[in-house]
This record gives structure tokens, C-alpha cells and sequence, in this order.
């Protein structure tokens, strides 16, 4: 099989136009006596139109924290973030709730995340009836379309969510995420708590809907082999900082930051004989508190080629460009 | 293992989680078994231990610990035996540990409790424990309670609590599945380095295929309570010979992927153990059933030297009489009547 077919990634000249632009990005939550979690701690990228963006990194990263401050499902507490021309970060009220049709997620777990006192009909139809976008047969005329774009049996909309399997269960809140007709969607670990062939499943289904419907993703989850094969970029963070940004092809032949290596060696390969001959880039020490993080470069404490103290415990490596289109945070990217 | 049967009273009747499975484990190897959830795997291991929780019941089979039948033993005789012939750890380490003791007590415990050792050399041992599962500052950390150590660190504490009584079988379910994954990869090399150097058995169950291919020699891959198929982990990846096999690997993306290649994923769902489909429990999901699938059940056969896989057809036999690209595009499960994967040209 060829490349990426054209109409699923558009090329990635300088002139995609950007859909979201996050701009020094801080969310702290206080953590009691005087403290704050520095979730996420000044972050800059943004989500070009039609393309899927990962975002991978390992717990307590920041990376749900990122995703709901993109939604603007959480208020930042300081930096913008922009919906093409419109701030989102100025917006409040109406006018927030509004622009919420153009961004919807889907989340981690399909237990969760529906009410199980709602048919599935009246889930999906939700937003529609919350918007007054439309009501009766019209309404359920385009939930039981919703269902069958996401390969449901419309006839499926008098049930309760207990009926379904956890990939049906996620099939119905990407049906949900849909009914508005959003131009981005933010997929937070959409697929994280499914059976292996039921991922596979998701990840087609989603694929398909992105040629469809012409839509942009920001796709979160731990796992940076399905991160990398959706995602035409993919953007790893680590404590709260963005330290890498890069082609998905790129993120794994050249990665410019020594955390991505270390994270692309610790996946496993479902090959035998090529997994013995892997090696692991191992990490010293655990990943500290994001109460209190490392001085200079976040990861100088668990990094094999830091050079200490300076600079790499002293001063922040600024993200900067490191190759066409792959911007990394590290004083010594050419060493890793 | 042999014909080991375990089930689920349920009001709507039995639930067969395992089926008349039967397998052996050698000593030293390491062995891991495979399957999605309601595959079996995890029943599997907690019916070695007799740890089956109500309203579940081994219901027929053997379970011979050497020439033991572990399921005749006395209770007595099952408690000594586990931890001390038999230890095993589990996917959560923060609800196996006691929150409230020391984690080092907790391993000197685990030695006490089989009359292994005084209390002093208990402890010593625990210590020169947590150093081997590589504990920083062990000695201190023997001291920690439990919600004082990373995830990383509580797992490390339990495979020591593990190996306290230097077992023959450490089982291992799903021990690395709510780790971050460098985190999962140091546990991995860990327990493949005890494996090698103290000669204890694993037995890896896992939903990761990637974690088989890094620590196991041989796999045993489950699917709705019965095994499919079994055998050396090159042969099983390189040449899988039951379709589900097959189609499990095919259905995983790989980190190490150069190009995007779509996932073939497999259509439909893992059938309801209540009432298992006839014949081979697969067929409605499967692309190369015939008709005899339907109805008859595959018996586990050897097809290749050291590996057993059941079915009637066998991938031997698909890719003889398909073409490769014919092969490729096959969609498992489309045949089900579910949405069918569509293939991009």
C-alpha cells in the first residue's frame, strides 16, 4: 500500500493553515498549603486543519489537562488559545458555549462517560436538543444516521448503554461527539480501555470519519504506537512542557529528544526476533513531582546525556526548530 | 494443566470461562499466555491457586504441580503451597499491598508465613530482596509504607514479596498493564533477568503481544475459555496457524512501523460464555471458516513441530490456496454480517 492517501493528509507545506493556535499555555491547580500542581506549564503548538496531532506522554504529564484547556472544558490559568481568528480564552458564556460546536471529545472510558439512565437515542440526540439545532423526526432521523456512520444498527437507539459491549460503547460517544458537525475533536485515551481487536476497530472508524467528515483531531493516549499511526504529527510531553514536535515518520527515525527515545525504546514489538535485539534506553530515577519540578530542563534529572549542571540544569531549552518541521526542547539534540 | 474446566453460576445458567484446557509448564521457562478480556487467561491462573472468587467453581480437570493434583489437596496443603512452591502478582500492586504496614513486613511476612526463616534473617533477606528487584535504598524502603512508593516501585515490592520463598512458578497476571510503558519495560527486563539467573517459571498472562514477543520462549494464545493455539513464540509470530492468532497480530500497530498501513481489524465481538457459538468458537468472526466449522469442534492439533493450534482449515492451508494480496485484504469478520472493514486502495 501506498502512503497516506492525499485526502487524508493534506501535504504539510508552511501554508496549512492552522485551526488552533495554544500560546504559552499555563494551567496550575492548587495542591493545599500554598502549593500548585504545574500541570501544564507554558506550552505553544498548534492543530493544523484536516490533520490528526498526537499527543503522547506518560501519567501526570498534562497531556488530559492540555486537551480539556484546547476544548476550553477548563479555563487557563494564563496564556491563549485561539479557534482560528477567535480567542477562546476571552470568550465566556453564550458565546463560549457556542463555540463548543466546533469542539467535541470523546473519552477514555465508555463506562463513564455515558448516563446509564439515558437511551442511547436521547444521548446522541443531547447536543442537538441542547443546541435547538433541530427536534422530533428530523432529530431521530439523524441519530439513527449517527448510528450508522459510526456502524451501528440504527434500530439501536431504544436501548440503554448496559446493552453495549465497551467498543460499542465508544462507537456511540464518537456518534456523539459527531452530531454537531464539529471541526475538531479532541480523542482523550478514546481507545485506551478496549480490547486489542476492538482498537483496531475504533482506530479505522475514526479514520474513516476524519476522510468523511473532513475533520481535524487532537488524539491523546499513553500509547505511542497507536499515537504514531494515527497521528500525522505526534507531540510527547513530559512534566508539563511540550519537548518534542515532529512528523510521525520523523518522531521515530530521528527523534531530537533523548525522553522520546526513551519512550519509542520501551514499547515492546510484537516480534520476537526483532524485540531481542532492541535495546532499552533506560531512565534513572522516577519522574518528580510536578509540584516542584526540576530546575532548567525538566528531564536533566533522569536524562542519559544531560550534561550537568550546565547548562542542562540550568537553563530551559527553549522549543526551537531541529530539522524541517520537528521542533525539540534539548540542549543536545544532535547527540541523541 | 489437564482439562481444566472453571465456570460462573450465573441466574441465566453456568458461564464457562475455561473450557477443557490443558497445558504444561516447564520448569525455568517462560511462558506467556495470551487472549483478550473473557479469553480465560486470568481464570486460568487463579485456578492453579484454587483463588477462584464466587459464585466461581472449578468444575473438572487436573492441576499437577509436579506429581500433585493440586485441586485434591487439602486447604492446608493449597495455602502452604501458595507462595512458597507457587507465588503470584498481580495487575494492581496498590490493592495487593496492605496500606496500612510496612512493605517491608509485608515481605518478611510472606517468608514468616511458611516458617521459612526468623524474623532477623527474614528481614535481612527482604532487604537483599528489594536490592535484586533493583530498590533504591532498600534498606529505607523496607520502612516505607505502600502509598510512599511510585507504581513502578510497589510492583518491584511485590515480585520481591513474590520471590521471598524462592518459588518454582512465579505467575505473573497482567503485571505490567497499569504501568507507564518505561516504567513496563524496566519491570520486563527485570523478570526476564530473574527468569535467567534464579531459574524461577514464569507464567506471563498478558493482552500485550509485544510484552510475549520481549520475555516469553513459548505462548498459549486463549480465546472464549479454550486455547487455540500454543507453541515456541518465533514460530507462533512468524507463522501463526489459527486464524485468531492471525489475526491478532495482524490487528496491532507496530512503533516500529515505516509506513501507515491501515489495521486490519477483526469485525464482531468475542461470543457470550453462556452460550459458546457450536462448533469452533471463533467461526462467526472467522474469514476462512467452511462448513464443517460450523458444527464440528476443532480438536488442538500439532500442525508444526512443537506447535498446536485448532482448526479445521489452519493458515497453511489459507495461504496455499489464496493469493497473498487476496490474503492481505481479507477482513476478518466481515463474513458476520457487522460492518465490514473497508480497505483503502
Amino acid at each position: 500500500m501506498a502512503q497516506r492517501a492525499p485526502q487524508i493528509m493534506p501535504p504539510m507545506s508552511d501554508s496549512a493553515r492552522p485551526m488552533v493556535r495554544v500560546q504559552n499555555v499555563v494551567k496550575h491547580f492548587p495542591a493545599g498549603f500554598g502549593t500548585t500542581v504545574k500541570a501544564v506549564d507554558g506550552v505553544s503548538f498548534e492543530i493544523r486543519e484536516g490533520e490528526t496531532l498526537g499527543l503522547v506522554g506518560e501519567s501526570g504529564c498534562g497531556k488530559t489537562t492540555l486537551g480539556r484547556l484546547v476544548a476550553q472544558l477548563l479555563p487557563v490559568t494564563s496564556g491563549n488559545v485561539f479557534f482560528e481568528d477567535l480567542e477562546l480564552t476571552r470568550l465566556r458564556g453564550e458565546r463560549l458555549r457556542q463555540q463548543r460546536r466546533q469542539i467535541q471529545i470523546i473519552f477514555q472510558d465508555p463506562f463513564a462517560s455515558l448516563d446509564p439512565r439515558m437511551t442511547v437515542g436521547d444521548i446522541i440526540a443531547e447536543p442537538l436538543s441542547n443546541f435547538r439545532v433541530m427536534r422530533g423526526k428530523k432529530l431521530n432521523a439523524r441519530v439513527q444516521e449517527l448510528l450508522r456512520v459510526v456502524g451501528l444498527n440504527p434500530y439501536f437507539n431504544n436501548r440503554y448503554p448496559h446493552e453495549f459491549s465497551g467498543g460499542q460503547r465508544q462507537r456511540i460517544g464518537i456518534a456523539r461527539a459527531l452530531a454537531l458537525n464539529p471541526r475538531l475533536i479532541v480523542c482523550d485515551e478514546a481507545i485506551s480501555a478496549l480490547d486489542v481487536s476492538i482498537q483496531a476497530q475504533i482506530v479505522n472508524l475514526l479514520e474513516d470519519l476524519q476522510r468523511e467528515f473532513k475533520l481535524t483531531y487532537l488524539f491523546i493516549a499513553h500509547d505511542l504506537s497507536v499515537v504514531r499511526h494515527i497521528s500525522d504529527r505526534v507531540m510527547v510531553m513530559y512534566l508539563g512542557k511540550i519537548v518534542e514536535i515532529a512528523d510521525s515518520v520523523q518522531t521515530y527515525a530521528e527523534p531530537k529528544h533523548p525522553y522520546t527515545k526513551a519512550l519509542l525504546s520501551a514499547i515492546p514489538v510484537p516480534d520476537p526476533k526483532i524485540q531481542r535485539g532492541r535495546r532499552l534506553v533506560e531512565l534513572s530515577g522516577e519522574i518528580p513531582s510536578p509540584i516542584k519540578p526540576p530546575s532548567g530542563c525538566r528531564f536533566h534529572t533522569r536524562c542519559p546525556i544531560a550534561r550537568l549542571p550546565t547548562p542542562c540544569a540550568e537553563v530551559e531549552p527553549p522549543l526551537e526548530e531541529k530539522g524541517r518541521d520537528h521542533l525539540a526542547a534539548c540542549h543536545f539534540s544532535q547527540d541523541v | 494443566m489437564r482439562n481444566l474446566r472453571t465456570q460462573f453460576k450465573t441466574d441465566a445458567g453456568p458461564v464457562k470461562a475455561v473450557d477443557d484446557v490443558s497445558f504444561d509448564l516447564y520448569p525455568g521457562e517462560s511462558l506467556g499466555i495470551v487472549g483478550e478480556s473473557g479469553s480465560g487467561k486470568s481464570v486460568t491462573a487463579l485456578s492453579i491457586l484454587r483463588l477462584i472468587p464466587e459464585p466461581g467453581r472449578i468444575v473438572g480437570g487436573k492441576v499437577l504441580f509436579h506429581d500433585q493434583d493440586l485441586l485434591q489437596v487439602s486447604d492446608e496443603e493449597i495455602r502452604e503451597i501458595r507462595g512458597r512452591d507457587i507465588a503470584m502478582i498481580f495487575q494492581d500492586p496498590q490493592s495487593s499491598l496492605n496500606p496500612v504496614l510496612r512493605t517491608g513486613f509485608q515481605i518478611d511476612e510472606a517468608m514468616l508465613a511458611h516458617k521459612q526463616a526468623s524474623p532477623q534473617a527474614a528481614h535481612e533477606r527482604t532487604v537483599s530482596l528489594l536490592k535484586k528487584v533493583r530498590i533504591p535504598a532498600a534498606e529505607s524502603r523496607a520502612k516505607d509504607y505502600p502509598h510512599q512508593l511510585s507504581g513502578g516501585m510497589r510492583q518491584r515490592a511485590m515480585i520481591a514479596m513474590g520471590l521471598a520463598n524462592s518459588p518454582q512458578i512465579l505467575i505473573a497476571d497482567e503485571p505490567t498493564t497499569a504501568l507507564d510503558v518505561t516504567v513496563q519495560a524496566q519491570i520486563l527486563e527485570l523478570l526476564g533477568d530473574l527468569n535467567r539467573e534464579l531459574g524461577t517459571a514464569i507464567m506471563m498472562i498478558t493482552h500485550n503481544m509485544g510484552v510475549v514477543a520481549g520475555l516469553c520462549t513459548r505462548v498459549i494464545v486463549m480465546y472464549a475459555g479454550q486455547i487455540v493455539e500454543q507453541g515456541p513464540v518465533d514460530q507462533i509470530f512468524e507463522s501463526p496457524q489459527h486464524p485468531y492468532t492471525w489475526s491478532l497480530l495482524r490487528s496491532i500497530p507496530r512503533v516500529d512501523a515505516l509506513r501507515h498501513e491501515r489495521l486490519r481489524s477483526i469485525e464482531g465481538m468475542a461470543p457470550d460464555l453462556l452460550r459458546p457459538p457450536a462448533g469452533c468458537r471463533f467461526h462467526p468472526r472467522c474469514p476462512f471458516r467452511i462448513e464443517k466449522c460450523l458444527t464440528d469442534e476443532p480438536r488442538l492439533e500439532e500442525i508444526h513441530h512443537g506447535q498446536i493450534a485448532s482448526c479445521w482449515v489452519t493458515m497453511d492451508r489459507a495461504r496455499a490456496e489464496m493469493k497473498a494480496d487476496e490474503l492481505r485484504d481479507i477482513s476478518p469478520g466481515a463474513a458476520s454480517g457487522l460492518r465490514p472493514g473497508e480497505i483503502i486502495p
